[in-house]
């Protein structure tokens, strides 16, 4: 499944052995004129999709360690995948960006609470999130769940809880989505592809 | 898109109306450039304002917020008055000889049915008068007073360029000027590309501007051929995957329309949506519904959908009414909702009215957000002073965040707005304990699984019974999802005309949807991503680019829906004999004994020019629709004033104080209390992308930050000048929804405009920003906009509506 | 021994002679001006892949944004409103290093080493020779080097010679989402513009043509304008730049030796400070070329 580094990485890679690709100085120090290293020489490329307009550019993520066991992958860099035949390499300024949208510093990064009238977040653990969100989501599924409408048609409905779907979401998550809350009656459902 | 990204570059003409591709789409819109480049194209802006896509046009007409339909409905007046149309197109491939019922009518602004009490209409009269078998009567010379094309003719013949330059306040001789341009795509050999977006479809009229720019596109017969369209340049990345899941209420996966209480039984809900066709030999490929929708529920259910239980067809929970966006909203702030989830979604910024939305999360008992990031809705009861004053204390709703991962964090597929499937590899981890939506989502439904297992509780069985075939079932893998979205047989599936040869091996991927059967053998989660995981693999995948066509369509490249088919109605390029209409642009053609070209036919492969089988497989007619009986406000476009117009009446129909705004667009009690006038709000606003920023999320990503770092509002220099505001200044700005404030940018970018024998001005404000982010601070531009929405999809009207303005 | 990707033309401050054995091609950048739309998409991967992050500003009351050149916001749009035959344009081109073959930076530069031009055009700063006195500012015909109240160093565009010198093309050329930033030989480039330079004649823009000016040795940034007779419409373009006549007598006095005779003019203690070499700077010599940098 991983794919394929580009071959000229592997040109570079191979030829400059990883190091340094320039010194271009001379007298008096050779250091005087070399040029910045570049940066992807030996960086991990994954071929990947810019989330933002539905143009949906390929992008390549250049991540530091090799997946290797003890490497921890972290992306230091995304640009246009060439090969793409929409994008051929080009970002827009967003996706230039979108090393910046990955570190935000607003990224999300563990449960939250904030409880009724309280000021303030509180952090909890995926069990005690899914645990009381599942308790508050049955509690009023078994409450307000209407099985037969007026006229005695089977209905099998849940309208007092709502979704809002991600349009950023991937295809399979979306349909897992969609197929779940059918599954719990959801009717009050909607995604931002309506507005 | 009936087309594609980069079949823009096929073009003749590209017009951009109802859009912005330059700023929201750039890396699409660069095809725009390259048919500039290398076939000397023209690209053509329409725009309230002068944008970035406009800086780069060959011609840029103003245009008023919000009356696209009285500028196009006068294109199409040139077009018929100038006999500017491709004949032999209209007649074979539209509806245009159709008669329709003597009953249909259209009296100063209304059609006939109208109810005024419910705001709808009665569309029994919009119909084809019907032979005795049942099919549509048609007069092929086009005269008849009652045929789709005289009534047409008849109907926008109102539209006349002094009327179209008065309501819309584009210089006649700029208008004229387009018009004639955009004739000259008639000749069966030119094409025009349409590029729109959100321009077109956030107004109460929203979806009849785009069927105003489609039927144009009939007549000049540039639907289904390379380099022409009518392209919906999509807003989020997705956006096109999740909408044909179908993560919204009227439709189930693969645009299956959801049922309702009047369907009671499986056998009526197939039947109601299983049409016949209306011409003799039409393809009416909507009569295979029942095999999508049965094989959807074997997805859904597994073993416990069998034939004798309807496919569980009870356990598909029925709509009772509206559950759009703002219908939800407003049944939120009724207090008719307990709970609720938004998954990388930020209602408080993208829905209207943003006092409505925040007063009624704070009447839920508890919200659920699932997202990447810190979103302003994830704090709505937090006090962010002017930007947001509550009172946290008040506010009882116990809100959870749960931190998803982003795109670079997963593999999976997007859809982008050409249709394309696009597999995706993921690159690391996301952040702390983030986890993908797949997980959280399969995490949530195991534990509620669990409970109902042990407890018991209201209907259980669908809950029990929810198909679960993953590996690991808290981590369904993309790829077993993505199987199972496109579809495998259960049991040998065999030829109907010789039982004894099998199709697809029981437990193999069908290699499409044509494949799909109504007797439980098959399971299919889409049925228009059906072959997108065949035996041969996840086509999403390919990334072979090659283009042997040079027109761009890499057919070997990812997968589009459906069938791997890169233009929709493809079968039109070519004449009635099958002969490309431009030999140099081929898309179809008939070879004598299929149909061949540079793409997947939309057609039934063998079926011969001599059959008659129309181009248009999706509707019963067979033909494209120039008069549509299934819209909400009337079967052809009519200009109606936004809700809040600085207008006093609607000039089409100055006497008729019903017919000013869209008569069938729904107003929920309250809301028309909540708009303004012109004597308070003078001045026309429209919202928007800016190029620098997308949506509410890069206002988190420092880059964009920096390009574009603040809330600011656009004004025309006049309007600066009367009202003493220099660029740079701070300046409020209200509707009588609330205010703003933001820095101001004067421009020439904006024109007064010359509207029915007044100025109008308008003021354009970007969307972006909120209390929440890496950006300054600021307040959320949809705390101005105003509840009501399209007529057909409720998509509110965000880019016309009327606001004052001062110095802060 | 590492490779040397780039070959050197000039150092400044330097009298040994660069090597001219092989020959390298000249690249260029391309901008042409009547593709841009303005996006800005340029900042952000020279903001990316340079490693670079300006500070989040506020707007002024225009889209320009940074609304300047700095030490962290190598290439900025500049947005102009015009009106030409009665009709409005948007003239948006993008500000930074032109590359200048004869660049006025590197003549003033008395810092031995601090900024190089490569063979192949590139005019790339070493900061880590520069002393930062903003003698390239001044001898700077387009106003482009700017100096960081970081570290008092000199920046601007490198034209991304790191990518260049690996056959990679600059990260603001690679994302430009219209192709109004092309990238390749010098000649190329100049083919490419007559082609677009043609398509917009045709258009009724009789006075496109190319911005490659002779008064600085030609560029290695070209623009392509509609209105190449009014360079100025574009924010003020020079018309026709050169080096100052300042620079040109420092020019002049390039060879250390030259230095001795001329004590007295204003430069006198950079010229002492290029006699002392570039390893060791006085502390007196600092604050003069603080004091110098900050004028």
């Amino acid at each position: 499944m991983q794919v394929t580094r580009r071959q000229f990485f592997k040109i570079c890679s191979a030829g400059l052995g990883g190091s340094s690709i320039a010194m271009l100085g001379y007298s008096p120090t050779a250091a005087l004129a070399e040029v910045r290293e570049f940066k992807l020489a030996r960086a991990t490329e994954t071929r990947n999709m810019c989330p933002y307009c539905s143009v949906s550019c390929g992008v390549l993520a250049y991540s530091i360690g090799d997946k290797s066991k003890n490497a921890k992958a972290e992306i230091i860099h995304i640009e246009g995948d060439p090969d793409n035949p929409v994008n051929r390499g080009t970002l827009c300024p967003k996706g230039a960006g979108l090393l910046d949208m990955v570190h935000s510093p607003n990224r999300l990064k563990h449960p939250e609470v904030r409880e009724a009238g309280s000021s303030e977040w509180k952090r909890i653990s995926w069990d005690e999130a899914i645990t009381r969100i599942a308790k508050h989501m049955k509690a009023d599924r078994d409450a307000n769940f209407i099985e037969k409408n007026a006229e005695g048609t089977t209905v099998n409905r849940w309208n007092t809880f709502g979704f809002l779907a991600s349009s950023a979401a991937a295809n399979e998550p979306g349909y897992l989505t969609s197929k779940i809350l059918r599954g719990l009656g959801v009717v009050a459902l909607d995604t931002q592809a309506r507005i | 898109m009936t087309n594609h990204w980069v079949d823009i570059k096929n073009t003749d003409l590209a017009i951009i109306m109802g859009g912005n591709a330059a700023e929201a789409h750039p890396c699409g819109f660069k095809w725009v450039i390259e048919a500039k480049k290398e076939r000397k194209a023209k690209l053509v802006v329409v725009d309230p304002r002068f944008t970035r896509s406009a800086s780069v046009a060959d011609f840029y007409a103003p245009i008023r917020a919000g009356s696209d339909i009285a500028f196009l409905g006068g294109v199409i007046n040139y077009l018929l008055t100038n006999d500017k149309i491709h004949r032999d197109y209209v007649k074979n491939y539209t509806n245009a000889a159709f008669l329709i019922d003597e009953g249909f009518k259209f009296d100063d602004g209304l059609f006939s049915g109208y109810n005024a009490e419910k705001r709808s209409y009665d569309k029994s009269t919009w119909s084809y008068q019907k032979d005795k078998d049942g099919y549509a009567k048609v007069d092929e010379t086009l005269q008849d007073p009652q045929c789709v094309f005289q009534l047409m003719k008849k109907h926008y013949s109102r539209y006349t360029p002094e009327l179209v330059s008065k309501v819309t306040g584009t210089p006649k001789e700029d208008f004229l000027r387009i018009c004639g341009m955009i004739a000259e795509t008639a000749a069966p050999n030119k094409t025009m590309t349409v590029l729109y977006a959100l321009g077109w479809t956030e107004h109460t009229v929203g979806s009849q501007n785009i069927r105003t720019m489609a039927m144009i596109q009939l007549l000049l017969g540039n639907m289904g051929m390379a380099g022409g369209g009518i392209n919906a340049l999509r807003g989020h990345a997705n956006v096109q995957g999740i909408t044909d899941m179908c993560l919204y209420s009227e439709v189930l996966p693969g645009y299956l329309s959801a049922p309702t209480d009047a369907d009671k039984t499986h056998e009526e809900y197939l039947a109601k949506r299983t049409p016949k066709a209306l011409r003799p030999g039409q393809m009416n490929f909507p009569q295979n519904f029942p095999k999508w929708f049965n094989s959807l529920m074997k997805a859904f259910y597994g073993n416990a959908a069998t034939k004798e239980n309807g496919f569980c067809y009870d356990w598909v929970p029925k709509k009772d009414g509206a559950y759009d966006a703002m219908a939800i909203f407003e049944r939120m702030h009724q207090g008719k909702m307990t709970g609720f989830a938004c998954q990388g979604f930020n209602p408080l910024a993208s829905m209207a009215n943003k006092r409505k939305i925040g007063d009624a999360l704070a009447k839920l008992k508890y919200l659920v957000i699932i997202d990447p990031l810190a979103t302003d809705t994830s704090e709505f009861w937090k006090n962010y002073g002017e930007f947001n004053q509550v009172d946290s204390a008040q506010i009882q709703t116990e809100v959870f965040r749960l931190p998803a991962n982003l795109f670079a964090e997963e593999a999976g597929t997007f859809t982008n707005s050409g249709r394309v499937v696009q597999w995706h590899w993921k690159a690391a981890d996301g952040p702390g304990e983030s986890k993908g939506d797949s997980e959280i989502l399969a995490a949530l439904f195991l534990k509620l699984k669990e409970m109902y297992a042990k407890d018991g509780g209201k209907f259980p069985d669908a809950i029990l019974n929810l198909a679960w075939p993953y590996r690991q079932p808290s981590k369904p893998a993309p790829e077993e999802l993505l199987m199972e979205i496109s579809g495998k047989a259960l049991a040998d599936v065999t030829d109907p005309a010789d039982k004894t040869k099998v199709l697809v091996k029981a437990g193999d991927q069908v290699p499409g949807f044509a494949l799909l059967r109504d007797d439980g053998s098959t399971s299919c989660g889409n049925w228009i991503y059906g072959g997108c995981w065949s035996q041969a693999g996840n086509l999403t995948a390919r990334r072979d680019a090659s283009d042997p066509s040079g027109l761009g369509q890499t057919l070997n490249w990812g997968f589009a829906w459906p069938a791997n088919r890169r233009i929709l109605y493809n079968r039109a390029s070519a004449d009635l004999a099958g002969k490309p209409w431009d030999p140099k642009r081929t898309v179809m053609k008939w070879t004598g004994t299929a149909w061949g070209g540079n793409d997947i036919p939309d057609m039934r492969p063998n079926a011969a020019p001599e059959e008659h089988v129309m181009p248009f497989i999706m509707a019963p007619e067979g033909v494209a629709r120039l008069f549509s009986p299934i819209m909400a406000d009337g079967p052809f476009p009519e200009h109606y004033e936004p809700f809040e117009s600085p207008l006093d009446n609607n000039p089409f129909h100055p006497g008729n104080a019903k017919a000013k705004s869209n008569p069938a667009a729904r107003v929920f009690k309250g809301d028309m209390d909540s708009f303004g006038t012109a004597k308070d709000f003078p001045y026309v606003a429209t919202t928007y992308r800016l190029v620098e920023h997308f949506h509410f999320w890069t206002k988190h990503a420092h880059i964009n930050a920096v390009l574009q770092p603040e809330h600011f509002v656009e004004i025309g220099e006049a309007l600066a000048k009367e009202k003493g505001i220099q660029a740079g200044d701070k300046v409020k700005v209200r509707s009588n929804r609330g205010y703003i404030k933001a820095v101001a940018v004067v421009t020439k970018r904006i024109r007064t405009l010359d509207v029915d024998g007044r100025k109008v001005h308008t003021i354009g404000i970007p969307l972006h920003f909120g209390f929440k982010g890496v950006t300054k601070p600021g307040f959320i531009t949809n705390t101005l906009t105003p509840y009501v929405g399209d007529a057909n999809s409720q998509t509110p009207e965000y880019k016309a509506f009327l606001v004052n303005i001062e110095k802060a | 021994m590492a490779l040397q990707s780039l070959d050197i033309k000039q150092r400044s401050a330097t009298t040994t002679p660069a090597p001219s054995v092989r020959k390298t091609a000249e690249v260029a950048k391309l901008i042409d001006v009547s593709a841009c739309i303005g996006c800005k998409a340029c900042q952000a991967a020279c903001m990316e892949w340079n490693d670079i992050r300006d500070e989040v500003g506020i707007n002024y009351g225009v889209y320009d944004n940074p609304v300047d050149l700095t030490a962290k916001s190598w290439t900025v749009m500049r947005f102009a409103e015009v009106e030409e035959k009665g009709r409005l344009e948007w003239l948006i081109r993008k500000d930074g290093c032109m590359h200048c073959g004869d660049p006025g930076c590197l003549k003033a530069c008395p810092a031995p080493g601090a900024i190089v031009q490569y063979a192949n055009g590139i005019v790339d700063f070493h900061e880590e020779n520069c002393i930062g006195c903003g003698y390239c500012v001044t001898g700077c015909p387009f106003n482009i080097p700017r100096i960081s109240k970081e570290d008092s160093k000199a920046y601007k565009c490198t034209l991304c010679s790191d990518r260049v010198a690996v056959g990679q093309a600059p990260a603001c050329a690679k994302a430009c989402p219209t192709g109004a930033i092309q990238f390749g030989s010098k000649e190329d480039m100049k083919d490419y513009a007559a082609k677009r330079i043609g398509d917009l004649k045709e258009r009724g823009f009789d006075k496109a043509g190319l911005y490659d000016p002779a008064g600085v040795g030609g560029t290695h940034v070209l623009y392509v304008l509609h209105h190449a007779d009014r360079p100025q419409l574009y924010n003020g373009l020079p018309a026709d730049p050169g080096i100052s006549p300042l620079v040109s007598l420092w020019k002049g006095m390039a060879k250390p030796l030259a230095s001795l005779a001329l004590g007295a003019v204003a430069l006198g203690s950079l010229f002492h400070y290029v006699m002392k070499g570039p390893n060791e700077v006085s502390k007196e010599t600092e604050k003069e070329v603080e004091k110098e940098g900050s004028q």
